[in-house]
């Protein structure tokens, strides 16, 4: 495992500008803040070039011949294709705007996270090469050749953002770092230049479906022991079914959800919740991974990787696609998917079949977020909840990056929040909806080698979380993305220990009161409810009746786990 | 081109608003200001001399209609005494309108010209003094 | 060297004009020659950026969604900050435009020990959104040097910039504003540590200029006393493609004409071109409406998939043991 960096020295750190100008400030490669290079045999894997070991610690980074020239035509070819990369080079006014909205910067203080500098990193190179004054005036215009110390600084902040898009909220032009990284990455891509976090996941999810790499066998073991757990809780028997062809719908999960806790639970959530609408649908585990881990390399590779959810709807003859609860699946499917895979003309619009609702905003997609769907049948009272058996749990939500900033699903989750639990507690306005703070380790970060890296960027989320720790107690941070649900636990344990994560539809199987279930004493995680569940007269009328009560923290704050089971699990596994 | 037709309206647009000048001054020959002296107290005079030399009133007139206007309301003054030791009324009634008793073709010309907003009429009603050419 | 290169570059390009009209008497370069120069950069410049951003493709939509989606006819659809149509996006990019909306948002971090707090910051807000008004209504002030007779609503823009009537000529608000706003930006730049380190010189020098021609305008009002018929004349003279100098005119008028000169010529090859970049930003002029209506990314080309053959082939053995449906027994 890795060691934890000191808390008091993480936190030395101050916003003031250090003494050399920036283009004059060599990186540092500081272990802990950087990750494992990219193995040779996990590009060849998908055909990625200059295959071959490396370490970013050593000097010799293995480039090929001719690699600036790579470079630059791929600038150049890049900023035809995308007209985000070309404006998002030139309008920039630097007016600073962002700078302090990256939680890079905020908890690290190194001015190069500050969006607007790590974006001049390739601006510097492009100005120099694409612009007249860049070519004329050189330094004084911003600008700079591109050399191999400009490509290490490249791959070690390009790799310190988590593709979050919180900067393009402030920004009055709308640029976003994101879109810039993106563009850096495929440009280190070319070269080979990628993290084993990323192309590991990469090649398993090519080749075997999801990204730690579970084979068929494997995922059925693995749910199998879940649906133990489910019956512990709750005395039913779930038998999901797997590739199976001619049900109505496909249901994609993050494989995360599959595997590790605290996903696992989320998943177990969703299969009660299925199970007791009847509703007749499959899972995949050829498409067992609704993350896209090709996204923080290349969008060729994530198109590769994405088309798999289509091929697979269109093989069993579905008739839409449910989608489950992770942060950048949510990206690619609301805004890349149609249009790299689609049309999906093969499906139907999707319709609730047991509401009869329309998914109108999901027509042509014909992929809908499980929030959506489960926020339509509460809405329309279809299912029998529950809140009371969430009192022990003391809750505050915590918007994914992507689902916030570009989807923009923010209230069906909240809707869902108020019906199952009785304690929801918001943090403060300016870390949640678009101006929620990522978890540090989103697109590829959340690795173990860089925990310092995770921790930083995990702590204006925790910092937040801790303001409501204090003022409610609260002892659950609710999510709907599987990286916050591997990430989230390690960053709670170490600036806010008490506070368990928690996925959404964890909430839901609590409250969820099943037909034929037995008396629940367990709690999803199989921890003894603080009272057992007796009075079963009850709980059919507890729908939303009871207003949000103030608990007592002190008591409740020890209840939950801490987490420990599932810190840091995925990124041992992965 | 992605929605490239809103990109060359807005193009077309940009265009227009940028050469709105030369659109709109489109083959015309500019038209200088007639400011017109004749009126039959000028035309009396012997030598055609304003209360200042001709240079400085043309730069300075607003400046000395604002101080007659703040000596003689606020300090009781009621003379001027110009550059070269010659009394005035300070008065724009009774002494500046009295020679350029043609407002529309003498003040108002240059004014709406280059296109500036006099505040003088809204005390005084210059337009009084037009019919008879004068005060007397 | 960052602010002082920027800073002599617009000292000596003042002292340029000053000097060229005052001893050389090349009036007929900075009052003809380089304006009508300077426009035509400007408009080629304009149309070339604009044109060249315009075609690059657009392969995705990659809105920033600011607010709640449109989903369940129940859920309250924040129209503005999360447009799904084009009279939602239209309606986003006037408030950015207009308003400056993202901007609006901003926030200060401070770090306490280990505590991170946000605070309000709505100065930078402020100062740009009345640098820019403030430009807006000068610029328009000055079409009553351009037009003739002058329309109603310029000589009305400059009755009410010029509403409190104080002093001779009287004194336009704007002027003001627009230097008590560039003033601040420029301080900010200076003064605030983390801007000073991320600014280059690109970044002081239009700044500068920008204060330049603004003071230079106001000397030539409120100091040199210009003569307002020789400018009229002479500005009437360039807009109707027919010039004619006024060599009496002054040179601080000079001066301030090669400035806003510079300034135009400038323009198109520098960050001030975000001007027209805003429309064209992705993340802003779209609607969220992805899922509902493909969008067409233009060079979208088949690329290798993993197939669900291929993997079958691969776990056939593994899947027939768990029990999972096969295509092919083989």
């Amino acid at each position: 495992m890795v060691k934890q960096p000191d808390k008091q020295e993480l936190l030395d750190f101050g916003y003031q500008a250090p003494a050399t100008p920036w283009l004059d400030t060599p990186v540092d490669f500081r272990p802990g803040t950087y990750c494992h290079g990219a193995k040779g045999k996990n590009l060849e894997a998908v055909g990625f070039p200059n295959a071959r070991d490396w370490s970013p610690a050593e000097d010799d980074w293995k480039l090929p011949d001719e690699w600036q020239n790579t470079v630059i035509e791929g600038i150049a070819d890049r900023m035809k294709k995308y007209r985000s990369f070309r404006l998002f080079m030139d309008v920039c006014v630097r007016c600073g705007a962002c700078a302090d909205k990256c939680h890079f910067y905020i908890a690290s203080g190194d001015p190069k996270n500050m969006p607007v500098l790590r974006a001049e990193l390739l601006r510097s190179v492009y100005r120099r090469n694409f612009t007249t004054s860049g070519k004329l005036f050189g330094k004084l215009a911003g600008a700079r050749d591109l050399s191999e110390d400009v490509l290490k600084e490249w791959w070690y902040y390009f790799f310190q953002c988590t593709e979050c898009r919180r900067c393009s909220v402030f920004c009055p032009y709308g640029i976003d770092q994101a879109e810039i990284t993106m563009m850096g990455r495929e440009l280190l891509n070319l070269l080979g230049l990628n993290t084993d976090w990323i192309s590991g996941p990469v090649a398993n999810c090519y080749m075997k479906g999801n990204h730690v790499g579970l084979e068929p066998q494997t995922i059925l073991g693995n749910v199998e022991f879940l649906m133990e757990d489910i019956e512990t809780v709750c005395g039913k028997h779930i038998e999901p079914s797997f590739n199976r062809k001619g049900a109505e719908v496909l249901f994609v999960v993050p494989s995360g959800d599959l595997y590790a806790e605290p996903g696992t639970f989320a998943f177990m959530g969703y299969v009660m919740l299925l199970e007791q609408l009847g509703l007749d649908y499959t899972l995949s585990t050829y498409a067992s991974e609704g993350g896209n881990f090709g996204l923080f390399t290349s969008n060729e590779m994530a198109k590769r990787l994405n088309s798999k959810i289509y091929a697979e709807a269109r093989r069993l003859g579905v008739k839409w696609i449910l989608g489950g609860e992770c942060g950048h699946m949510w990206r690619v499917i609301n805004q890349y998917m149609d249009t790299w895979n689609g049309p999906a003309d093969f499906l139907e619009v999707p319709v609730s079949p047991i509401t009869g609702s329309k998914f109108e905003n999901a027509s042509s997609t014909k992929m809908v977020h499980i929030a959506e769907f489960t926020a339509d049948l509460i809405y329309h009272d279809k299912i029998k909840l529950d809140k009371s058996r969430n009192d022990h749990l003391i809750v505050t939500y915590h918007d994914s990056c992507n689902t916030a900033r570009g989807m923009g699903l923010m209230d069906e989750p909240r809707y869902i929040m108020n019906k199952v639990c009785n304690n929801f507690f918001e943090m403060p306005e300016e870390t949640i909806r678009e101006r929620t703070f990522c978890c540090g380790a989103g697109s590829g970060l959340n690795a173990g080698e860089n925990m310092e890296l995770r921790l930083r960027g995990g702590l204006p989320r925790a910092n937040a979380v801790r303001y409501v720790q204090e003022r409610h107690g609260v002892n659950v941070l609710a999510n709907i993305c599987a990286v916050d649900r591997a990430a989230l636990p390690a960053v709670m344990d170490y600036w806010v220990p008490g506070v368990a994560v928690m996925g959404l539809h964890e909430l839901v199987g609590n409250a969820l009161v099943m037909d034929g279930e037995s008396v629940r004493h367990l709690d999803m995680r199989g921890e003894e409810l603080p009272r057992p569940m007796v009075q079963e007269e009850s709980v059919t009328l507890a729908v939303d009746s009871q207003p949000v009560a103030e608990a007592a923290p002190s008591d409740l704050a020890t209840v939950t786990g801490e987490g420990e089971k599932g810190a840091g699990k995925a990124v041992t596994d992965a | 081109m992605h929605k490239g037709t809103r990109i060359i309206a807005f193009i077309a647009v940009f265009l227009i608003i940028a050469t709105m000048p030369f659109l709109a001054n489109h083959g015309q020959a500019s038209a200088d200001p007639e400011v017109s002296l004749d009126t039959p107290a000028v035309n009396e005079m012997p030598v055609k001399q304003c209360i200042e030399p001709l240079q400085d009133m043309r730069s300075e007139h607003m400046q000395i209609l604002d101080s007659w206007r703040d000596r003689v309301v606020r300090e009781g003054q009621t003379t001027y005494v110009n550059s070269v030791g010659q009394p005035y009324e300070m008065s724009l009634d009774e002494t500046c309108l009295s020679c350029h008793s043609n407002r529309e073709q003498f003040c108002d010309s240059c004014h709406s010209y280059s296109g500036v907003d006099v505040y003088c009429w809204s005390c005084h009603d210059g337009a009084s003094n037009n019919s008879n050419g004068g005060v007397e | 060297m960052k602010i002082g290169l920027p800073l002599l570059a617009v000292v000596a390009l003042a002292a340029l004009a000053w000097l060229g009209c005052e001893y050389l008497r090349l009036q007929v370069l900075f009052g003809v020659v380089l304006p009508y120069l300077a426009l035509l950069l400007f408009l080629v410049g304009f149309v070339y950026r604009v044109v060249l951003w315009g075609r690059s493709a657009v392969p995705f939509n990659i809105t920033t969604t600011c607010g709640q989606q449109k989903s369940l006819p129940w859920v309250k659809h924040d129209r503005l900050e999360n447009p799904s149509s084009t009279t939602g996006a239209i309606g986003r990019m006037i408030l950015e435009v207009l308003l400056f909306r993202s901007l609006f948002r901003n926030l200060r971090t401070e770090k306490r020990g280990a505590r991170i707090s946000f605070g309000s910051a709505k100065w930078l807000w402020l100062g740009g959104l009345v640098f820019h008004w403030s430009l807006l209504v000068v610029l328009l002030r000055h079409l009553r040097l351009f037009l003739e007779p002058v329309p109603v609503v310029i000589s009305g823009i400059g009755a009410v910039d010029g509403m409190f009537q104080i002093g001779v000529p009287v004194l336009f608000l704007t002027d003001i504003t627009i230097l008590a706003a560039l003033a601040f930006l420029f301080a900010r730049r200076v003064l605030a540590p983390r801007i000073r380190y991320l600014s280059l010189p690109a970044d002081y020098f239009p700044l500068l200029l920008l204060l330049g021609v603004v003071i230079s305008g106001i000397l030539m009002r409120y100091a040199f006393k210009v003569d307002m018929l020789q400018v009229k004349e002479m500005m009437l003279g360039l807009a109707s493609l027919h010039p004619q100098l006024s060599m009496s005119a002054g040179s601080a008028l000079y001066v301030h004409i090669f400035l806003v000169s510079v300034l135009f010529a400038y323009f198109p090859w520098s960050k001030l071109m975000h001007a027209g970049g805003i429309f064209l930003s992705p993340t802003r002029n779209m609607p969220n409406n992805s899922r509902q209506v493909r969008h067409i990314n233009p060079w979208n080309y088949p690329v290798q998939v993993h197939s669900y053959v291929e993997y079958e082939d691969e776990y056939r053995e593994k899947m027939r043991k768990v029990g999972l449906p096969l295509d092919k027994e083989g």
